[in-house]
C-alpha cells in the first residue's frame, strides 16, 4: 500500500487532486478564482511543454504560437461559423495538431540551436499573422469571444472554470505519466541521454520526437482554446514570443522531466506577478533571473532538486 | 521604377549592415564558446540607450559613444563571468535557457534604470539627403554602411593579423589544443563577449539617429541578427556578414513590394527555409557530432 502511494501514478496524482479540490477553502474572493484558473491552465500547457522540453530534450521557444491558435480558432469557429465550443475546441486542436506534425518532421531533425531557431521563428510568425490580418482576427485591438457552453450549461463564473481546469489538469497529469512509462516515454528518455546512443539501439528518434512535439502543442491549443472563452476577450499578444519564453520558464523552474515539477513552476510563475504588483517594474529582472539562476544554481530544476535534497539528507540520517 | 528599387535597395542595405555586425557578434561567441548569446539585441539597445541618455545628461556625442560602448563591452563581460561561465559543460538547453534569461533581465534593467520611451540622436552629419539616380540617401545610412565596413575591417585585422586575435581563432578550432599551447582559454571567452558586445553597441550607436531606439528594441534585432548568423552557417564570419545582408534586402523589398505589415515576418521565414532544406546554412560545413 505504501509503495502503491508512493508512486508518481496514485500517490503524486492523489495528493494533486487533493490540493486542487481543496485549495478554494482559502480563496477569500472571486479574485482568487480568476488567478487559480489562470494557474492551472498553464499547468496544463507546462505538462505537455514538459513532456518535449523535459523528457524529449528539445526545446520550443514558439508554444504561444500554438495556445494563440487554439483560442482564435475556437473564437472564429464559434463566433463567425456558429460551432458549438466543444466541436471548436476539438477542430482547432486538431488542426494545430497537423500543423505541428507539418512542421515538426523537418525541424525536429534539428538540433539545439537551430531548434530553438525553427520553433521561435514558428511562434513569431503566427504572432505577426495574427496582428496582421485584421480582417479576420480584429488586429491588434483583439477579439471577444462567447461564453463555453456545453448542451444546455454555460459556464459563467470563474469559479466554474476552476473546477474545469483542475479536472483538466489531472487528466493531463494523468496522460503525461502514462505516456512517460510508455515504450515511447522511454525511448524519448533515451534520445535525451545520448540521442546517437538510442538511434543506434533501433530507435526512431525523430519519429519520437515529432510526437511529443505534437502532443505538447496539441495540449496548448486546448488551453489556448478554453481561456479564449474563460477571458472572453483575446489579443495576438497571447502569442507573442516572450509569452512562449514564459511558458518555458515555467517548465525550467519547476523541473524539467518532472510532470509534478511543471505544475508547481507553472503555478510559482503565474502567481508571482501577483505578488510582485508593487513592483511591477522590475517584473522582467525578477524573471530573468529566475531563469539564469535556476540554470545556473539547480539546472534539474525546483522539484527534481528538492528530491535529491530530501532524498540524500534521509541517507545521512541515522 | 528604378529609382523605387533603388531606394528600398538602400534601407535594406542599412539594416542588413545592422543585422551583420549582430550576426557577426553569434559568430564570435559562438566560435570561441560554443554559445548562441541570445542577448545579442540587448548590446545593441545598451549601445543605443546609453548613447541617448548620456547625451542628455550634456555629454559631448564622442565622448558619449565612447563610453556607451565601454558600458556594454562592461555588460558583455559581466555576462559571460556570472551568467555563462558558472553554467559551463551544462547542455544547449540550460545555456539556451540562461542567456534568454539574461536578454530579460538587460531589457528590465534597461526600463529601470532609463525609462521605456523611443530616445533619438541627432544625425551625426546633417539631415541633407543625398540624390543618387532619383533616390534618396540620408548621410546617416553612409554611417552606418561605413563604420560597419570599418569594424568589419578591424576585425579581419584583429583575427589575422594580431597574437590574441590568432589565439582566439586558435581555440575556436580547437579548445584543448589551443589550451595546450598556452592559450588562456578563459581569457578568450571574456574577450569574445567583449568585442560582440562591441560590434552591438557599434551597431545600435549609429542606427539610433534613423531607427530611434527603446528598452524592447534589443528583441528582434537579435533575432534577426541570429537569423542571419543561422543563414551564413553558425560560426562562419562571412556567412554572417551576407546572410545579414541578404535578411535586411529581402525585408526592404519585401515592405516595398509586398506588405509592410509582414516586413519582420521575412527573416523568420528565410530562415525557416533555410533550415528545412540546407539546415547547415548558405557557407556552413557539414559537420558531425561525437559520440
Amino acid at each position: 500500500m505504501k509503495a502503491v502511494l508512493g508512486t508518481p501514478r496514485f500517490g503524486g496524482l492523489g495528493l494533486l487532486a487533493l490540493i486542487v479540490g481543496l485549495a478554494p477553502l482559502a480563496f477569500p474572493n472571486a479574485y482568487f478564482y480568476d488567478v487559480a484558473v489562470n494557474a492551472l491552465f498553464n499547468a496544463v500547457v507546462c505538462v505537455g511543454l514538459n513532456l518535449l522540453i523535459g523528457y524529449g530534450g528539445q526545446i520550443s521557444l514558439g508554444h504561444a504560437g500554438f495556445f494563440a491558435l487554439g483560442a482564435y480558432g475556437s473564437a472564429l469557429l464559434t463566433g463567425r461559423l456558429g460551432l458549438p465550443p466543444l466541436a471548436a475546441l476539438a477542430a482547432s486542436a486538431a488542426a494545430v495538431g497537423v500543423l505541428a506534425l507539418v512542421v515538426g518532421r523537418p525541424i525536429l531533425k534539428l538540433k539545439g540551436h537551430y531548434l530553438a531557431m525553427a520553433t521561435l521563428g514558428i511562434g513569431i510568425i503566427i504572432h505577426i499573422v495574427l496582428k496582421t490580418e485584421s480582417a479576420l482576427t480584429g488586429g491588434p485591438d483583439g477579439l471577444s469571444v462567447d461564453s463555453f457552453s456545453l448542451l444546455n450549461f454555460t459556464v459563467t463564473s470563474d469559479r466554474q472554470w476552476y473546477w474545469i481546469g483542475g479536472g483538466l489538469l489531472l487528466i493531463s497529469v494523468w496522460l503525461a505519466l502514462n505516456i512517460v512509462d510508455s515504450p515511447m516515454g522511454r525511448a524519448l528518455r533515451a534520445v535525451h541521454g545520448s540521442e546517437i546512443g538510442a538511434e543506434v539501439v533501433g530507435v526512431d528518434t525523430t519519429r519520437y520526437k515529432v510526437f511529443m512535439f505534437v502532443i505538447s502543442a496539441v495540449f496548448a491549443s486546448v488551453v489556448g482554446s478554453l481561456f479564449a472563452h474563460k477571458n472572453a476577450f483575446i489579443t495576438p499578444d497571447i502569442g507573442s514570443f516572450f509569452r512562449s519564453i514564459e511558458m518555458v520558464t515555467m517548465v525550467v523552474l519547476g523541473g524539467m522531466a518532472s510532470t509534478f515539477g511543471a505544475v508547481i513552476g507553472a503555478v510559482i510563475l503565474t502567481l508571482l506577478p501577483q505578488l510582485l504588483a508593487a513592483f511591477e517594474d522590475y517584473e522582467a529582472m525578477v524573471l530573468g533571473g529566475i531563469m539564469m539562476g535556476t540554470m545556473i544554481f539547480m539546472p534539474k530544476g525546483l522539484l527534481p532538486s528538492l528530491l535529491l535534497l530530501w532524498a540524500r539528507q534521509r541517507e545521512t540520517a541515522p | 521604377m528604378f529609382a523605387a528599387f533603388l531606394q528600398y535597395l538602400f534601407a535594406g542595405l542599412t539594416s542588413g549592415a545592422i543585422y551583420a555586425l549582430a550576426g557577426l557578434g553569434f559568430a564570435i561567441i559562438f566560435n570561441a564558446s560554443h554559445v548562441i548569446n541570445f542577448a545579442q539585441g540587448e548590446f545593441i539597445m545598451i549601445g543605443g540607450m546609453a548613447t541617448t541618455a548620456l547625451v542628455a545628461a550634456g555629454t559631448p556625442l564622442p565622448l558619449a559613444i565612447v563610453l556607451a560602448i565601454l558600458i556594454t563591452m562592461a555588460v558583455g563581460m559581466a555576462l559571460e563571468k556570472f551568467a555563462v561561465e558558472p553554467a559551463r559543460g551544462a547542455d544547449v538547453t540550460a545555456i539556451i535557457i540562461i542567456t534568454i534569461g539574461a536578454s530579460i533581465f538587460l531589457r528590465g534593467a534597461a526600463q529601470v534604470v532609463w525609462d521605456k520611451e523611443f530616445h533619438s540622436l541627432p544625425a551625426f552629419s546633417g539631415e541633407t539627403p543625398l540624390d543618387v539616380a532619383g533616390a534618396t540617401l540620408t548621410p546617416q545610412s553612409l554611417w552606418v554602411v561605413g563604420v560597419s565596413v570599418a569594424m568589419i575591417v578591424l576585425l579581419w585585422w584583429f583575427f589575422n593579423r594580431t597574437l590574441f586575435g590568432k589565439a582566439m581563432l586558435a581555440t575556436s578550432y580547437n579548445r584543448l589544443a589551443a589550451q595546450l599551447a598556452g592559450v588562456a582559454v578563459k581569457k578568450v571567452l571574456l574577450a569574445s563577449f567583449a568585442l560582440s558586445a562591441m560590434l552591438g553597441a557599434v551597431g545600435g550607436i549609429v542606427m539610433t539617429p534613423i531607427t530611434f531606439t527603446n528598452y524592447e528594441v534589443g528583441i528582434m534585432l537579435g533575432l534577426k541578427g541570429f537569423s542571419a548568423a543561422v543563414l551564413g552557417g553558425l560560426g562562419n564570419g562571412m556567412g554572417a556578414i551576407v546572410g545579414g545582408l541578404i535578411v535586411g534586402i529581402a525585408e526592404a523589398l519585401a515592405a516595398g513590394y509586398l506588405s509592410s505589415a509582414y516586413k519582420d515576418a521575412i527573416a523568420f521565414v528565410i530562415i525557416l527555409l533555410v533550415l528545412f532544406f540546407m539546415p547547415n546554412g548558405l557557407f556552413g560545413k557539414r559537420g558531425s557530432e561525437r559520440v
